[in-house]
């Protein structure tokens, strides 16, 4: 069965389990056509065994999350540029 | 992001097929009106299945509520609806998110869209907003397929005033004495019952992804700007 994507705001858990800041505001930088986004506005595709988020743009697969017992794997070659805010230095 | 265990202190019918659960949760670290949670469930055989509920109460609301629906064939809700009673606890984790969130600190008008379910964040907000009485004016349309559909309907009238306006949309039918909208939301509705693109409201919609893409696209095309218009999509995920 198909389902219609969800967005990035479905992959919050997962992320959090890895990333200290909260993901879904993060930007990130389309490796294939250098579009930016949210990530929380991502296309999510959580359908499969892992999670795919991709981009809203050219719908290349930006970041997939497979979480397996005890570790999670996480392939971001779809991105070219990950941006974080984090407190004022 | 680690789990906690919620104990559920009461449980309340909304419809036939949803109910909100509220939750004595230790240690909850507070949360912003929009966040969801992730809720696991562990069978005897250490099977587990985990599913994503928005937060339908008030940030400092001194329980945590999940508005949850009934998905027949779900492996899930079926449980969170007709199973759990008070006593029962439950495993969760959250509060997640940071994109769909209202802020009490945002002075800019508020137009809040939700479909069936996907109301549940738009009552937090509205929720936060009534307990400040915040200065602020919100808009709510609401789309569900039949008046026994509407989940919080009695609370929904109350919390209509001055500054929160509550437009409920019928997609089904038209029951008898029915004096709201009828049929989908449209652009002519969310012209009418929402704000004019040049009061630059915050635009929040949140349902099934068909809904939120159609409403997010009318808003563009009504002439909001694209990055004011904060969605957040929800449907079966099929997997754990």
């Amino acid at each position: 069965m198909q389902y219609a994507p969800l967005d990035g705001n479905a992959a919050a858990g997962i992320l959090s389990e890895v990333f200290v800041a909260e993901m879904t505001v993060a930007t990130t930088t389309c490796a294939t056509c250098g579009a930016m986004a949210k990530v929380g506005q991502l296309p999510a595709y959580l359908s499969a065994p892992g999670t795919v988020l991709r981009c809203a743009a050219c719908g290349a697969a930006q970041v997939r999350v497979v979480r397996g017992r005890d570790r999670v794997w996480i392939d971001l070659r779809g991105v070219q540029v990950l941006q974080v805010g984090v407190e004022s230095a | 992001m680690r789990w906690r265990v919620g104990t559920v202190a009461e449980t309340v019918p909304e419809t036939p097929v949803a109910v909100s659960l509220r939750l004595d949760v230790p240690d909850w670290p507070g949360h912003r009106a929009g966040q969801h949670v992730d809720v696991r469930l562990t069978a005897e055989d250490g099977y587990s299945a985990q599913r994503s509920y928005s937060v339908a109460s008030r940030p400092g609301a001194e329980r945590v509520e999940l508005t949850v629906l009934r998905i027949d064939d779900g492996e899930v809700s079926p449980y969170l609806t007709t199973v759990v009673e008070a006593g029962d606890q439950l495993e969760l984790r959250g509060p997640i998110g940071g994109y769909f969130v209202w802020e009490a600190a945002d002075a800019r008008p508020v137009l809040l869209v939700g479909g069936g379910s996907g109301v549940v964040p738009l009552m937090a907000m509205l929720r936060h907003h009534a307990a400040l009485d915040h200065r602020a004016s919100v808009r709510l349309i609401y789309s569900v397929r039949t008046r026994r559909d509407i989940l919080y309907r009695d609370e929904l009238a109350q919390l209509a005033g001055e500054r929160r306006s509550v437009t409920i949309a019928l997609t089904r039918e038209a029951p008898d004495g029915w004096s709201g909208h009828v049929g989908r939301v449209d652009r002519d509705l969310l012209s009418n019952r929402g704000w004019p693109p040049q009061e630059k409201p915050r635009c929040y919609v949140c349902g099934p992804t068909p809904f939120v893409e159609a409403i997010a696209d009318a808003l563009v095309a009504l002439g909001h700007e694209p990055a004011d218009v904060k969605t957040e999509r929800f449907g079966p995920t099929g997997g754990a």
